[in-house]
């Protein structure tokens, strides 16, 4: 499961570009500090590689691999 | 948010401090992510980790983070570690420095901490601009480029910190780009095992003034430019001079060993030492 901080997210949008399998889309409406926070819409291509947490600056994204047994 | 799903380097950073104050899309958090992973592989104790910076955008990076830290004057980090590693030489000790701390006013700490081979890793954050004071240019930016202080485009040359920390004898030296956020970490890691004066040049975007002036107004912009302008060392060697111009050369420059400094001061105070066994800092607290 993708997880997205909202409290930490500053909508840089590093993870929509650089996910090689373009699991995030950026979302439509914004948050309530008027950043549009990316959404995992595609989170079932996703293969848990973590380059996303690895490209996010701000920490803001978690992914737990520990749902799928 | 519950703490079950929660990003994997949250254990080390200091959450009340968070979200940090870099803008959005900076480098410093994704060579922060990289420092994590390369530590964790590289199996340092993090209790045992001692991070020193100087002052610019890339030297607040060690306030985040959760271990003990020293935030010293411009340019003086790798003076400052230089003795803080001979006080106490078990502690890893660890340099964040950006391209002007490193470059322009601390460029004498960094050649003369590469020609002792101290075991220090320095990690240099080079963004090409100095970011806090409001996009000057720096000495790592590239001619033509635009900045506050030249508006018309940099005349001179830029520094190139691998070569030069590698002709003043650095033991490992190694540059990749934030785009190269996994061989960043495996150059961190092979940096904090190395024996020696380790540096790692990570090139870095700084949208907010870099990216602005130079036609490149966001972070995925400037991104895929260093993606697109980067040449690993291995394609580089095979390539004609005039090809690589305005190339970014990316690659592991230097890795050798040669005697370390701490080791040769420590085992000079004990051969010379007459009252004894010297001892350090650290064990003057414990009762013998």
């Amino acid at each position: 499961m993708i997880t997205i901080n909202e409290d930490l997210c500053k909508g840089c949008n590093l993870c929509k570009e650089f996910c090689p399998l373009k699991v995030y889309e950026e979302s439509k409406i914004p948050n309530k500090k008027g950043i549009h926070v990316p959404c995992p819409k595609n989170e079932n291509k996703c293969t848990k590689c973590g380059l996303c947490i690895l490209m996010c600056p701000d920490q803001a994204i978690a992914v737990d691999d520990k749902d799928e047994d | 948010m519950d703490k079950t799903n929660q990003n994997r380097f949250m254990k080390y950073l200091r959450t009340d401090r968070l979200p940090n104050i870099f803008c959005p899309g900076c480098g410093n958090g994704i060579v922060m992510n990289a420092f994590f992973n390369g530590m964790e592989r590289a199996e340092i104790d993090f209790d045992n980790l001692a991070l020193v910076s100087g002052i610019g955008c890339s030297s607040r990076v060690p306030g985040y983070i959760k271990c003990d830290s020293l935030h010293t004057t411009h340019g003086r980090p790798i003076a400052f570690a230089t003795g803080l590693k001979l006080a106490n030489p078990e502690l890893d000790v660890v340099v964040f420095t950006g391209d002007g701390d490193a470059a322009a006013i601390g460029g004498n700490h960094l050649i003369h901490g590469a020609r002792r081979n101290i075991d220090l890793t320095v990690i240099c954050i080079n963004n090409s601009i100095y970011g806090m004071t409001g996009g000057q240019i720096s000495p790592t930016s590239p001619t033509g480029s635009y900045g506050s202080t030249a508006p018309f485009g940099a005349v001179e040359k830029p520094f190139d910190l691998s070569e030069l920390t590698k002709a003043a004898g650095a033991t490992y030296v190694s540059r990749w780009t934030t785009a190269h956020p996994v061989q960043l970490a495996n150059a961190i890691k092979a940096g904090l095992q190395n024996k020696g004066f380790s540096f790692i040049e990570a090139v870095s975007q700084c949208p907010t003034y870099f990216g602005r002036k130079n036609k490149m107004k966001t972070a995925v912009s400037m991104m895929q430019w260093m993606k697109a302008e980067s040449i690993t060392k291995r394609r580089a060697e095979k390539m004609d001079v005039t090809d690589l111009k305005d190339k970014l050369i990316v690659g592991e420059f230097q890795n050798k060993n040669e005697a370390e400094f701490t080791e040769q001061i420590c085992k000079l105070i004990g051969d010379k030492c007459t009252t004894g066994k010297p001892s350090s800092i650290k064990s003057a607290f414990k009762e013998d």
